[in-house]
């Protein structure tokens, strides 16, 4: 991956998520002339309207019509343009899916959907304006590729590394604030499997690669695997246990869901035996749907569970609190965990003979 | 304006041939839109032999103008158009439908020369080609995005979405054509879903209209060069057709959307597609039918 983003200039601590976004595309606006933008009447709720205003002649505001959106942006990228295309998630993919479908994956073009609002992020809002399904449904979507960051200065790079791989690319961000995982200026991060940064600390987004999950916390007792807003959940959970129950807990950050990374999770299964995924998504279809199908394919024996929201329609309220309502924030994860270590089956089974 | 009688002898005499290399076409698929590829094939042979300008052999000339089957569907009738231009051999659409061939009922743009995009999913076309004509004013490019739509297809929202764009967006080198044929395949349009008063939605939504005789190569001439001088308001041409132009005995007949030949009807066909050639061309000739 060539080029850094000058974190220093966006500043990713103050700047919400979508916010570190739009001013990633403004740069990548300046260095690349076939950069367009297109948005459905948000183009400030999802900040790609800051691209707007930097690069009017290349900005295209539809309306709100996603159908269109997505048409016509698959138009813009058969012209040799890459149009970055923002609305929330769930019209991303589903209001304007048959456009995503049919005119930009099936026909593999170079569009960038960068999908706000996701999961319970817009709590507040209701079932409408939630979306727990995309991780499922895009990711379905052949040739398309499928990134949740955990923060701002991962989504940064992410879109980054999403200009520079060529095909489809979707990419889904949470509205308002995360927690801070990544300093976008600190020291290089470990990608999964490297001993640096075991310890927790913030490894830095310098290392974010397509496809390749970034270990945040190495440990051997069990794995949690995670993306988006529940990365930095986990890697508290983890780092609590650690102190409070004396457990060694791996985190990865698996902020691609597809292209998954294979060899991680693997690794995660031979080594630590348990492996447990949280997302703020449906735990039918999603991060934890995709780990149990390689994991599935393994053919080794481990101890599983999915966490998210379980199949159903969210509470209204505040993201912090759905998130702990499901069980999905730092408390809900380290319950999990000490559920599944409490469960003790080591015993029985030899694991060695496998390993 | 008038064409020249030679050069709409040759237009007359390019239809035909394309008419009946559809028909042709049908046949070694197995069955196949004939309805749509008749009353489509009068405009696509205007566009493809007089006022697109293309290159065949380099489909993805930089500067060529676009043309987006929209109805998809009609994938038997457009194949002929380009395999006839040299875009590929047109031994393959002896292939069309078969397992593993380039050519299925709706035609793959990363597998045909020449098809600029995939096309089937109904209301998709007009978002394309906008796209595509907003992306040559990005890069100050001239070439022109001419999108050919079914009207029962102008049914689908997305449709009528593109259409305020391309008229907020003044896309004036985007040029749309409405295959007026009257038919859906569950029947006529005004009875499974009135589109009537037609082209008044279309001025509605900032369009200037032209309505043109489909199958008259002086009146869709005229329709399409007014399109091109188009300077403030996009252009639709909505195109009087009729479905199975030619097939004496499926014209007009909603249930031939989609059907197939026997040996027997396939040359009962070919006569009647002889016959309308033939009226035609005293037409073009100036003679009286």
């Amino acid at each position: 991956m060539s080029g850094g983003l000058t974190f220093t200039m966006l500043d990713a601590a103050k700047m919400s998520t979508a916010e570190v976004y739009g001013a990633a595309l403004c740069e990548l606006g300046a260095e690349h002339r076939d950069v367009v933008a297109l948005s459905a009447d948000l183009a400030k709720s999802t900040k790609i309207g800051t691209f707007g205003e930097k690069f009017p002649d290349r900005f295209f505001n539809v309306g709100i019509a996603e159908q269109n959106m997505f048409g016509v942006a698959a138009g813009l990228a058969k012209t040799g343009l890459v149009p970055f295309v923002s609305t929330f998630a769930i019209f991303t993919s589903m209001r304007g899916l048959d456009q995503v479908h049919t005119d930009i994956c099936y026909q593999n073009l170079n569009v960038k959907m960068i999908a706000t609002h996701a999961g319970l992020s817009f709590g507040q809002a209701g079932s409408t304006h939630h979306c727990t399904e995309d991780i499922a449904i895009m990711r379905s979507m052949a040739n398309l590729t499928v990134i949740a960051p955990a923060d701002g200065a991962s989504t940064g790079r992410a879109v980054r590394a999403a200009y520079e791989r060529k095909g489809p690319v979707y990419i889904r961000i949470n509205r308002g604030f995360d927690q801070i995982v990544y300093d976008g200026e600190a020291s290089d991060g470990a990608a999964a499997g490297s001993a640096a940064g075991s310890d927790g600390g913030p490894a830095a987004g310098k290392n974010f690669e397509i496809g390749k999950a970034i270990q945040l916390k190495d440990g051997t007792d069990l794995t949690i695997i995670a993306c988006g807003s529940c990365v930095w959940r986990a890697l508290e959970a983890a780092r609590m246990l650690e102190k409070t129950d004396g457990l060694s807990v791996r985190v990865l950050d698996m902020h691609t869901i597809k292209p998954i990374d294979k060899e991680a999770i693997d690794r995660a299964i031979k080594e630590t035996r348990r492996v447990i995924t949280v997302e703020d998504h449906n735990v039918i279809g999603g991060l934890g749907g995709a780990v149990a199908e390689v994991a599935a394919e393994t053919g080794k024996s481990f101890s599983f569970a999915r966490l998210g929201i379980p199949d159903c329609f969210s509470l209204i309220g505040q993201h912090e609190d759905l998130l702990a309502h499901y069980g999905i924030d730092e408390n809900g994860i380290a319950a999990a965990v000490r559920e599944m270590m409490g469960k003790d089956f080591e015993a029985d089974e030899n694991w060695d003979d496998e390993v | 304006m008038s064409l020249a009688i030679e050069e709409k002898s040759r237009l007359e005499k390019k239809a035909h041939e394309l008419r009946l290399l559809s028909l042709d076409t049908v046949g070694w698929a197995g069955s196949g839109h004939i309805g749509g590829a008749m009353s489509a094939m009068d405009i696509m042979t205007i566009l493809y032999h007089k006022y697109m300008k293309i290159d065949p052999s380099d489909p993805a000339k930089t500067g060529r103008d676009r043309f987006i089957l929209s109805k998809g569907h009609v994938g038997v009738g457009y194949a002929p158009v380009l395999a006839n231009l040299g875009y590929f051999d047109p031994e393959l659409l002896k292939e069309y439908n078969h397992t593993g061939s380039p050519l299925g009922m709706h035609l793959d743009s990363l597998k045909v020369p020449g098809v600029e995009a995939s096309t089937g999913s109904l209301g998709h076309g007009l978002s394309l080609g906008l796209g595509m004509a907003l992306g040559a004013r990005v890069k100050g490019e001239s070439w022109r995005v001419f999108v050919l739509l079914g009207d029962g297809e102008c049914d689908e929202g997305s449709v009528w979405e593109a259409a305020m764009a391309a008229a907020h967006f003044k896309a004036v080198n985007l040029v749309t054509i409405v295959d007026r044929n009257r038919c859906m395949i569950d029947g006529p349009t005004e009875e499974v879903m009135a589109l009537e008063p037609f082209a008044d939605k279309w001025r509605a939504f900032g369009f200037e209209v032209v309505e043109a005789d489909g199958h008259d190569f002086d009146s869709l001439s005229a329709a399409v060069e007014r399109a091109l001088a188009a300077k403030d308001k996009p252009v639709v041409i909505i195109a009087d057709t009729v479905k199975g132009a030619g097939i004496d005995f499926i014209e007009n007949d909603y249930k031939w959307h989609y059907g197939s030949f026997d040996a027997e009807k396939a040359a009962k066909a070919k006569e009647s597609l002889a016959r309308y050639h033939e009226r035609r061309i005293g037409t073009a000739k100036g003679e009286a039918r």
